[in-house]
Formats: C-alpha cells, structure tokens, sequence
C-alpha cells in the first residue's frame, strides 16, 4: 500500500472533523449571527430581520452595561493577578528546591477542581456573616487573628461584587499560569545565565534582561487563554454569587441565560453571544496574526 | 450472544404485546416520561407519592422521572425549552398555570387543548373559577393544575412577637412601628434572602397588592392601571423603607437560608410564598405564626403548578393517564399534602392538613383572588424577567424614579405585543 504522494488520503482523513467544524462551530456561528439580526424575542421562532434593533436595545439596557463594566473589571484584575502570582510562584519553584514536585502539585491542584465546586467553596468562604448571627468565613478568620479591620461584605457589597468573584479565580488559576511559566524558564539555556553572570549581571539584572524577554511569548499565550477565561466566565458566577446585589457581580454570559431561558428574548441571547464573540477575538485576532507571520 | 438474543426476545414480544394488547384490554403500557423541578424535600415526596398512585392504577406503564434542579425551575425551563424548539418534546412537562403556560406555550401553539377531559372529568365543576380562567385560553382549557400557591404570606417568629407582645401588622403604618420596636432590640426586623435574583420581587409584589389592593393591582398586568400611577411610587418608596430594615447579607443567602434567621430567633418576619410552611414542616420548626401582608387581607395572590400536553409527544394516552391522575380527588389530596400546598380542585376532604393549609384553603375559598408575577401567572416570562431585575437593582439602588421610569418603560414594550 503506498501512502506517500496520494494526495486524497490525508484529505480523507480529515473531512470528517473539517465538517464536523464547520457545522458545529462556523454554521452555528453564523446562525447565531444571523439569529441576533431578528425579532425572535419570544419562544416562536419569528426570523423578521430588524437590523442592529437589538443591539441598541442592549446597548441601552442598565444590566448589560453594568456587565461590560463587571467585564472589564474582572478580566483586569483577574489577568494581571494571575500573571504576577504565576510567574512569583514560577521562579520560587525554580530555584531547585526540596520538594519542588509537592509544591507544583499543590500549586497546581485548584485547577483540576470544577469551577462549580469551586464556586460554592468560595461562596460560603466569603459570606460575610451578619451582626446578629456573627461573623462566618473569612471574616471570622480576620477577627480571631484581630484584622477586624479587613472584614467586609465580599461579594454581598455592591462595591466589591465582582472583584471577590476574581479573588477565587485567581486562586483557581494563578496554579495554572505557574506551570506556563515554569515551562518557559526551564526553556532558558542554561548558558546565558551563566555567561551573564561572567559578564558581571547580577542575579535582579539575569531576570529582568535574561528571563523575562524569554518569557515573553508565554506572557503572551497566557493573556490569550486567561483573557478568554474571563470573557467567557459563567459557571463560577452562577455557582458562587450570581447576579448579586445591584448586578454587581453579574457577566454578560449569565445575562445571556437569563434573558434566553428566562425571558425568551433569543434575539436578544444571541447578540450577547456576538458581542463576547467579538470581545474574545479581539484577543485571538492579534495573536493568530503574530503567530501566523512567525510560521511564515 | 445470549443477553443479545434476550433483548431480540423481549423487543419482539414488546411488539407483539404492543399490536395485541390495545385489542384485548384497555390497560395502557409504554412509557411516560414526566418533566419537573420537584426534587426537594416536600415538594419531591408529593411527586413520589402521585407516581405511586400513577404506578398503582396503570402498572404497565413505566414511569420515568425527569426532574431538573433549580429554583423556581429556570433550569428546567431552559431544558424544556430547548427540547420543545428542536422537535423532540418531552411528554408533559412542569408549567406554571396563567401566562406562563399561555404566553409561552398555548399561543405559539405548542400545546394540545384539553377541554375535552375536563368535561369528562368533571373538572370544570370541581375547580373553581379563579383556576380555571388562568388555564384557559379561547374557550379551551390547557393544562390540569396540581396545587395552589399562595404568595402574599407574612411569616413571623412566634417567640419574638409573645416576647415584646407585638401582634402582627395589618397595614404598613403598624408594619414599620413594629420594625422600629424590634430593631432597637437587636433583632432583625425584616429577613429576606436575594441571591437567586428574584426573591426581591416577590417581595414586591406584596407591597404592590397591599398599596392598589387586588382590581388595580390586576389592572397594572392587564393595561388598565399605568405604572406612572403615584401608588406605584408609592410602593416603591415603601419597598425602599422595607429594605433598610433587611438583614445585611441578604444577597449571600436564598430564601431558605434566610429563614434561618426566624429559626434562630433572630429575625422576625418575612414575606414569601407558602412553601416556607413546607420548609417549616421539613425543618421541625413549630414557632411560627403567619398574617396576610401589610393591607392586602382578603386578597389571594396565588400561583398554581400544572401540567400540560405538548403537541407531538410521544406517548399521548399515558400522558392524559398521568393528567388524570392529577386531576383526581385522591391525586390532589396526597400530593399537596405532602408539598404543603393546597388541592387546586374545592371538593377534597383536607381536614387532616395542618392548620396553615385550612386556614389557605379557607382563604382560597372566600378571598379575592389576583394572580402571582414572579410565579408566571400574571404576565408573559419576558415581562416577568425584566421586572425581576428592575426590583433586584432596586433593592441595592433604591432610586425611585428612575426604577419606575424602567417599569413603566417595560410595560409599555410587553402590553404592545
């Protein structure tokens, strides 16, 4: 059998994916897209075509725009913490310790737990308890170690809301994005840091001029699959705060449920899904086009 | 090799019993496959014990138990949803009786009437007219409602109000002196839990109800009364006092868990629907007491469970079985017994319930009755969602004005369609 030079075996091989694809996630796409031009806002199918009408609608809508805020919110903190924490954590793990495997594991481990278990965990963790029936949670913790001053309301605040949300993520990938980086710097010949430091770098120097331009690429992949992450983040909302107090800690992916499954507005569902369609390929975009012209 | 020459076996006696036996005897066999949220506590027991009555009288039928956690059953929603749209409808399913059911369901014409059973039945002598305009939809009935739910119910703590000798409020006047009272005593006046989202508005409804009484209240789902209307400010500025007396951390806990606090003899009232009572019953709580809320006495604000038959499902005569079943004097009797609500049918012996549910049923008897929001019966599930999270903001932004401009704005978009 010669399958070197037969140009439609491969081909063979893989149409049933590229259909798979193409119908699933392309044709789904754009019958999402299509969806979100008509006036399907109840549960019979109406496929009138009304334009942007439900894109101003949402626009003009109190709870979406209080979501894009919560968005961005989040996935600047969210990022940026887990960034710093992974790459600290990294270059701890680095340093040839004892017991590297018990901590990389340990590290890692909040990952592998669903962000439904997670969510309820951190739920109880960060109810604040009340006057009458006392301090619970956190809060309790501070006032036996006397931080009474950091007590608070967590998500129950209207201030905080979606910011306690970010805490648990963090924690859940912060673990993740160590590993990340853990790869990137034992990709680092070894022989750069040595001859750095016979040139007379010190070991600040090493990592600011050495590391860290090394790591680059993996701060880039990392933004990619944790701005993602956050654009995206449903389960963990639903499962620790919902909504909350004044939509406080409320994402456009769960305004998409409510208003699909609750309200009927499928127009409506479907242009929520659009607009985090195009957030997250804001993202994407960029990144396929550097990685592309790389290949190239 | 044997186990797949059983199963030929039996699919071919299957078949065959299938062929013969509609011929030979009435009794009916298949499957049934009945959707629902019930899959806590009473509300579960009261469901095993209709599939146990089910079971008994059609022994052939197997019965299939679909239930989807979640609150006031908005998963289950989405499931029922996505299943009815893409063709593949579920046999019967869980709907809330009113404009849920006919909104959603009966207009796009997804369902199958069911006038003709409730003539044979008799139902449409047995149940009264307050069920059964909220079933009905031009002419026809279309879904066989299990129970009945109050909304508008004032729970107290029994041992607090003996305490400080205090009587339960019957206007908000007296409502607020007696918060004033308990808070300067430590004790939370109000509890309320918030996370789920719409807890608030049920809260709400009450508080409307007490402030247009039932004719007006009515009137603002129906287009007669305008949500302009200085009682509907009203309203929400006394929602907006109410809310200054909330337990702090209302929106980390659900209803139940905020019930808590009438447990622990922290809190002293609350408003919510009557299947605390249930709550009360499966958590062993015997200190409570109950009133209709602030001015809104004689007035039944009530939501119904019910069952309908979607167009295109499967197993038709075993689903209008089950529906019969439901709608019989002895379903009615043990399923409600055991979910703490009360039998949507006036004929059935429930002296052996406990005393809230013959004080509702006395209730139900004699009182006005208006129809529940939150709970689907008042207006369509696009109206109902926008209105939830117009109160839910409220609750933490009680910014009056712009909160009615919202509702007013809302209603004109539903009422419109």
């Amino acid at each position: 059998m010669q399958i070197k030079g037969d140009k439609w075996t491969p081909i063979l091989f893989i149409t049933p994916s590229i259909v798979a694809v193409g119908i699933f996630v392309y044709g789904f796409i754009s019958w999402t897209s299509f969806i979100s031009f008509t006036k399907w806002n109840n549960v019979m199918p109406d496929y009138t075509l009304v334009g942007f009408e439900n894109y101003r609608k949402l626009f003009n809508n109190m709870r979406f725009q209080i979501d894009l805020h919560n968005t961005f919110v989040f996935t600047v903190i969210f990022v940026t913490s887990c960034l710093l924490i992974g790459l600290l954590l990294a270059v701890l793990i680095d340093q040839r310790i004892k017991g590297e495997g018990i901590f990389r594991n340990l590290f890692l481990l909040p990952m592998a737990v669903s962000f439904i278990v997670s969510g309820v965990i951190w739920r109880w963790l960060f109810n604040p308890g009340s006057f009458q029936l006392g301090n619970i949670g956190v809060n309790q913790l501070f006032e036996k170690v006397g931080l009474n001053f950091l007590t608070c309301g967590w998500y129950t605040d209207p201030n905080i809301g979606i910011k306690a949300v970010a805490i648990a993520a963090i924690w859940q990938f912060s673990g993740y994005t160590m590993a990340l980086y853990l790869a990137g710097l034992r990709g680092i010949p070894l022989e750069l840091r040595e001859a750095a430091a016979i040139d007379g770098a010190n070991q600040w120097k090493t990592f600011y001029y050495i590391t860290l331009p090394f790591l680059r690429p993996i701060t880039f992949g990392a933004i990619i699959i944790l701005g993602h992450i956050s654009l995206k983040i449903f389960d963990l909302v639903v499962a620790m705060t919902g909504s909350g107090p004044a939509f406080s800690s409320d994402v456009p992916a769960f305004f998409m449920y409510d208003t699909t499954f609750r309200g009927n507005h499928f127009a409506q569902g479907a242009s929520i899904a659009i607009i985090l369609l195009f957030l997250v390929s804001l993202l994407i975009i960029p990144y396929l086009i550097t990685t592309f012209r790389k290949e190239a | 090799m044997l186990r797949k020459w059983l199963t030929a076996l039996v699919l071919v006696s299957m078949v065959v019993v299938f062929f013969t036996l509609p011929v030979l005897a009435e009794s009916l066999s298949g499957k049934v496959e009945v959707n629902s949220w019930w899959t806590a506590g009473g509300e579960a027991e009261g469901l095993n014990a209709l599939i146990k009555l089910y079971e008994s009288k059609y022994p052939d039928i197997e019965f299939i138990n679909a239930t989807v956690a979640g609150g006031a059953g908005t998963n289950a929603k989405a499931v029922f949803k996505t299943r009815m749209l893409g063709g593949d409808p579920p046999d019967t399913f869980q709907v809330h009786a009113g404009h849920e059911l006919i909104d959603t369901w009966v207009i796009p014409g997804y369902m199958q009437p069911l006038t003709d059973l409730y003539k044979s039945e008799g139902w449409t002598e047995s149940m009264p007219q307050g069920v059964l305009d909220i079933v009905s939809y031009q002419g026809d009935y279309w879904s066989v409602p299990v129970n009945i739910h109050r909304s508008n119910v004032l729970w107290f703590n029994k041992t607090i109000f003996t305490k400080y000798n205090i009587t339960p409020p019957s206007n908000f006047d007296q409502f607020f002196d007696v918060c004033d009272e308990l808070k300067e005593k430590g004790i939370v006046p109000f509890v309320m839990g918030t996370k789920e989202g719409w807890e608030a508005a049920h809260v709400f409804e009450s508080v409307l109800l007490g402030k247009l009484g039932a004719n007006d209240y009515n009137g603002l789902w129906t287009g007669g009364v305008k949500w302009s209307d200085p009682r509907v400010t009203d309203a929400l500025e006394t929602f907006a006092k109410i809310a200054s007396y909330l337990n702090t951390d209302h929106s980390a806990l659900t209803w139940d868990e905020a019930g808590q606090y009438l447990l622990k003899d922290k809190g002293a009232m609350m408003i919510m629907g009557d299947w605390t009572n249930g709550w009360f019953m499966s958590v062993g709580f015997e200190g409570y007491g109950w009133a209709p809320p602030p001015d809104t006495a004689g007035i039944f604000l009530a939501l119904s469970d019910s069952f309908a038959l979607p167009k295109g499902c499967k197993n038709q005569e075993n689903v209008v079985a089950w529906l019969k079943v439901l709608g019989s004097k002895e379903g009615q009797y043990s399923f409600n017994k055991a979910k703490g609500s009360i039998p949507a049918r006036t004929d059935v012996d429930i002296s052996d319930y406990n005393d809230y549910l013959q004080s509702a049923a006395k209730d139900w008897q004699k009182d006005a009755i208006s129809p529940s929001v939150v709970h689907g019966a008042a207006a369509s599930e696009g109206w109902t969602t926008e209105y939830k999270d117009i109160i839910s903001l409220f609750v933490s932004k009680p910014d009056v004005s712009y909160t009615q401009k919202a509702l007013v704005t809302a209603a004109e978009e539903y009422l419109k369609k």
